[in-house]
């Protein structure tokens, strides 16, 4: 299990949080004049990568609050948690 | 070598001493008519049907590790084709079918036992779902019917139909056809039957990378042993495909997550069929080795760490003892992850992608082992026409594009 590091609320166990996929995918200002392929991109595709990876909990069990985190996806290490909505 | 009664007993007479490999370790070609990356039992299944159906025998399997050391060796092998949607029963009904016949095709014993697959009901919704795939699984031809709690155990006498537990029972679907094969053999016998009809496969050699032309097409691998040629390339990688694809620059939907299996002790034989329970997250059959193969769930997030949380192990374990109170002693030998590759619809991606001679079959998330024969089949076909088998045809890429989902994650109860 990891011990993630909410960034409000400190370690805590992975089971009050629940994973939220990858950050930083920007939903657009004006999506319905997207064609099918922006869309396709905006909706499925992932980057998966194997080795550093930027993704979003969200801390259910807790505060609440969403917040991105930096870990490694070989390793499960986590680099670091910052807030969401804030650059990596 | 043909396996018979009368190489059995000639091989007897010699102590058992002239069996020979099973197929051949040859150096790489500069070049082959087609590359599979990935030797697991997807790509093995692919290239022998290249070589026996479609006539392309200059093919390289190009495998990281070991033949079926990845998801190949790591799953639950249960076998079924109980899904709703008609693309995904033509699929699995196809892979069933295949399967049937699969030793006496590959001369190989792939250990086939439809021993039946029971899928338990623990809720009302659970109930008028597995009801509603009873009735589409008729309608497809394909063999899948409702039990009620008593039925179910007397099919399978250790279930605790008790009222008194935190998830009862409340009925199951039962396909008879359903079971399990042995793993290995699987892929040991599509490596047997491809290597004798002229496939090169290749262990130890990784690829590293992807070449193409100024057009685009795929010329090509870099790999760990050298830059191989080829025009046509098919990706079979299960959860390293984002990784590969990647170096071809398409981008995929997909999410690598780790899948946890484990087994028991040995024990004599007890366990009569397959049990799935989606709702609580546990798989159980018993292996003819005597050992519980118990499947667990998923973990939470991406990782390539073949390895998974503890926890997830220990609640499907929690479920077992529930279901099964006879197992409470059992003590279990070893746990293991598989990466997995899940798409957004939780069904298969199998055909062509925006480079030209660049083909994938991945996205089988938590159930591609039931499907090896089938996946092999049309993906054989596919790359070998340049057109989709009209059965992995729906299973386009594209699909993510146009809308056209093939939307298994809430039609087929599957945990993910």
């Amino acid at each position: 299990m990891l011990i993630i590091p909410c960034p409000h609320c400190g370690p805590r166990p992975e089971n009050e949080f629940r994973y939220s996929g990858e950050a930083h995918v920007v939903r657009p200002a004006d999506p319905e004049t997207l064609d099918d392929a922006a869309l396709a991109e905006l909706l499925y595709m992932r980057s998966n990568p194997k080795g550093r990876h930027a993704e979003r909990w969200r801390h259910i069990h807790g505060c609440g609050w969403f917040f991105n985190c930096i870990r490694d996806t070989v390793t499960d290490r986590i680099e670091r948690t910052y807030p969401a909505g804030t650059a990596p | 070598m043909k396996f018979s009664l009368r190489t059995l007993f000639t091989q007897g007479l010699s102590g058992h001493t002239g069996w020979g490999p099973q197929w051949r370790t040859p150096e790489p070609k500069p070049e082959y008519d087609a590359i599979i990356v990935g030797g697991g039992g997807h790509g093995l299944a692919t290239a022998y049907y290249l070589a026996a159906e479609h006539g392309v025998r200059n093919v390289a399997v190009l495998e990281k590790g070991w033949l079926g050391g990845g998801n190949t060796g790591r799953n639950t092998t249960i076998i079924r084709s109980n899904y709703l949607w008609d693309e995904s029963a033509a699929i699995y009904e196809h892979a069933v079918k295949l399967w049937e016949g699969l030793s006496q095709e590959l001369n190989y014993n792939v250990m086939y036992s439809p021993r039946g697959v029971m899928m338990l009901a623990h809720t009302i919704h659970d109930v008028q779902v597995f009801k509603r795939h009873v009735h589409a699984n008729r309608l497809n031809g394909i063999d899948n019917e409702w039990l009620t709690p008593g039925e179910a155990r007397e099919f399978c006498p250790p279930l605790n139909i008790s009222a008194n537990v935190r998830y009862p029972i409340l009925g199951a679907a039962l396909q008879r056809r359903g079971g399990t094969a042995r793993h290995d053999a699987v892929a040991w016998g599509y490596a047997r039957g491809a290597s004798a009809r002229g496939v090169d496969i290749i262990q130890n050699c990784e690829v590293t990378g992807i070449n193409r032309d100024a057009a685009g097409a795929v010329t090509g691998v870099e790999t760990s042993r050298g830059t191989i040629r080829s025009r046509k390339i098919g990706v079979v990688a299960a959860g390293h495909t984002s990784v590969l694809m990647g170096m071809a620059g398409v981008r995929m939907p997909l999410e690598s997550y780790p899948l946890q299996a484990l087994v028991s002790e040995p024990v004599k034989p007890v366990f009569p069929c397959v049990v799935m329970s989606n709702t609580i997250h546990a798989y159980i059959s018993q292996s003819d080795k005597g050992e519980l193969v118990i499947g667990a769930g998923t973990d939470a997030y991406t990782s390539y760490s073949q390895a998974g949380g503890l926890h997830i192990a220990a609640h499907t374990l929690d479920a077992i003892c529930e279901m099964f109170p006879m197992f409470r002693r059992m003590r279990m030998l070893r746990n293991w992850g598989g990466i997995v590759d899940v798409t957004p619809d939780r069904s298969p991606i199998i055909g062509k992608t925006p480079v030209p001679g660049l083909f994938v079959n991945c996205g089988w998330g938590t159930g591609g082992f039931k499907a090896t024969p089938g996946s092999g089949h049309v993906f054989a076909a596919t790359i070998a026409r340049d057109d989709p088998h009209p059965i992995a045809a729906p299973f386009t890429l594209e699909r993510f594009r146009t809308g056209r989902l093939i939307d298994e994650a809430a039609a087929a109860a599957v945990a993910h």
